[in-house]
């Protein structure tokens, strides 16, 4: 009864892959921004926060087409990094993960600066009186005690892009094997007649893969305090 | 020993620290000046009155608005010069009241942290020599979080002397512990005193503690020095500052 088209096969490796790239390149901007936001003050700090939040907040068919017109390949940011780079976003996998990546971040920066927010600070005072710049006691310090939330938010950011749909199928559609994820994937079959029962089998797939994310990331985030409180 | 020969020289007051800072901290005006002498100098006075203030001062942690500090040849803080000497190039111990031991790392990567940071070769005499003196070689692999609170001043304090101090400042190490532990540590202290060579600035209320470990004393009272000499001045203290 479970079975699976070579087309369905390819749109739950395709979303996996999405889910993996835009949660590992958003990373190190998202340390990157929380970090900005826990500890420093500058002017424009609240815009550059609400910049951040927008996309938590906008429709995501309004952020699709915000990307479509930014990153579109005849869209000035899109042409350039094509003719520049070569990178083309427009109607490609790489265009999914940059709409997952953009409506994941704010989660992701959120969960990454509360738990910045979180530590001591007297231990940083502690490594500087030791010798360490403040470029080493970021990553010998700050970066090992964040690293739950870090996880945490990196977790967010993987489950948030699985689920991803409007701002995707805006940006880039809705094509078999270039940018047909799961959630779209099961948004076609629901449109045509008898395609239940294998929308059925990938509502399975997706609910199997969030609850195995989900159980990594508890273990991980586990593992991670353990490290941090001595076992 | 070479090692010796530079450390004694240092306790000899060539390292002599000298402070002069003024800085309003809330409704605390701290306006102090004073030098140390010989290898162990105290900072007492009840709390509030700008002990920690001093220190950081001096560590850097704080900057003071006006004034100067200098370490034998070096300045280190110069409002008028515009130098400002950053934290991590002072090479000032610094043993904090709670220990401020890194909760990732065990017991023997506590004690390295300051030589990785300045860059400096394992030492495995020097090591082993500090690690004896404070008696936490059955410690290291340990985690912070697993210690008692005398073990983990301890390692604080070894983790600040293995990182090559100029100068060793300990801001109430003792204030954490039980009485007990207190009589179990301060020999340590005492110890560190006599072998460690390095010159060091003891915090602390409790008179009974600075009697112990220094020589000279500054008496602070509400962000002003209210006197400095030998310890005969502790004779003259309040009942209750005695302990």
């Amino acid at each position: 009864m479970f079975e699976l088209s070579p087309q369905h096969w390819t749109a739950i490796e395709l979303s996996l892959r999405v889910a993996v790239v835009s949660t590992l390149v958003a990373m190190p901007f998202g340390i990157g921004i929380a970090t900005l936001l826990a500890r420093t003050s500058f002017w424009g700090k609240s815009a550059l926060d609400a910049l951040v939040h927008l996309p938590l907040v906008l429709p995501p068919v309004v952020t699709g087409y915000l990307l479509l017109i930014t990153f579109g390949r005849k869209a000035p940011v899109g042409a350039f990094l094509a003719d520049h780079f070569g990178i083309v976003f427009s109607f490609r996998w790489t265009g999914a993960a940059l709409a997952c990546g953009v409506m994941a971040f704010p989660l992701m920066v959120r969960a990454m600066r509360l738990s910045i927010e979180a530590i001591d600070r007297r231990l940083e005072h502690a490594a500087a009186t030791l010798g360490a710049n403040p470029v080493w006691t970021f990553a010998t310090v700050t970066l090992p005690l964040a690293m739950p939330g870090i996880i945490a938010g990196m977790m967010l950011a993987f489950a948030r892009a699985l689920g991803e749909f409007g701002a995707t199928i805006t940006f880039v559609s809705n094509i078999p094997g270039e940018t047909q994820t799961i959630s779209a994937a099961i948004y076609t079959l629901t449109q045509v007649p008898g395609g239940d029962a294998a929308a059925l089998n990938l509502v399975i797939v997706a609910i199997f893969i969030s609850f195995a994310a989900l159980l990594a990331s508890e273990w991980l985030a586990r593992r991670a305090a353990a490290r941090l409180h001595g076992a | 020993m070479a090692g010796q020969t530079s450390g004694g020289t240092a306790a000899r007051g060539l390292n002599m620290l000298t402070v002069q800072v003024e800085k309003q901290l809330g409704g605390l005006s701290v306006n102090v000046a004073f030098s140390t002498q010989g290898s162990a100098t105290a900072l007492f006075g009840p709390s509030g009155s700008g002990k920690t203030s001093v220190i950081n001062m001096v560590a850097g942690l704080l900057d003071p608005a006006r004034g100067r500090i200098s370490l034998g040849d070096d300045v280190l803080f110069d409002a008028k010069e515009g130098i400002d000497v950053p934290v991590w190039s002072r090479r000032i111990g610094y043993v904090f009241q709670e220990g401020r031991l890194f909760p990732h790392l065990s017991v023997r990567n506590n004690l390295d942290y300051g030589r990785w940071m300045g860059g400096h070769k394992h030492d495995a005499r020097e090591f082993d020599r500090i690690v004896a003196m404070l008696d936490i070689g059955h410690l290291l692999d340990r985690r912070p979080g697993k210690l008692s609170g005398g073990e983990r001043q301890r390692v604080a304090v070894g983790r600040a002397l293995l990182m090559r101090p100029r100068l060793l400042l300990l801001d109430e190490p003792l204030a954490s512990l039980d009485a007990a532990r207190k009589r179990d540590i301060l020999p340590y202290l005492v110890r560190l005193r006599d072998e460690a060579h390095v010159p060091m600035v003891y915090v602390s209320h409790s008179a009974a503690e600075v009697r112990c470990i220094a020589r000279r004393v500054v008496r602070l009272d509400n962000g002003q020095v209210a006197e400095i000499g030998g310890t005969e001045l502790l004779d003259r203290q309040q009942p209750d500052m005695l302990l």
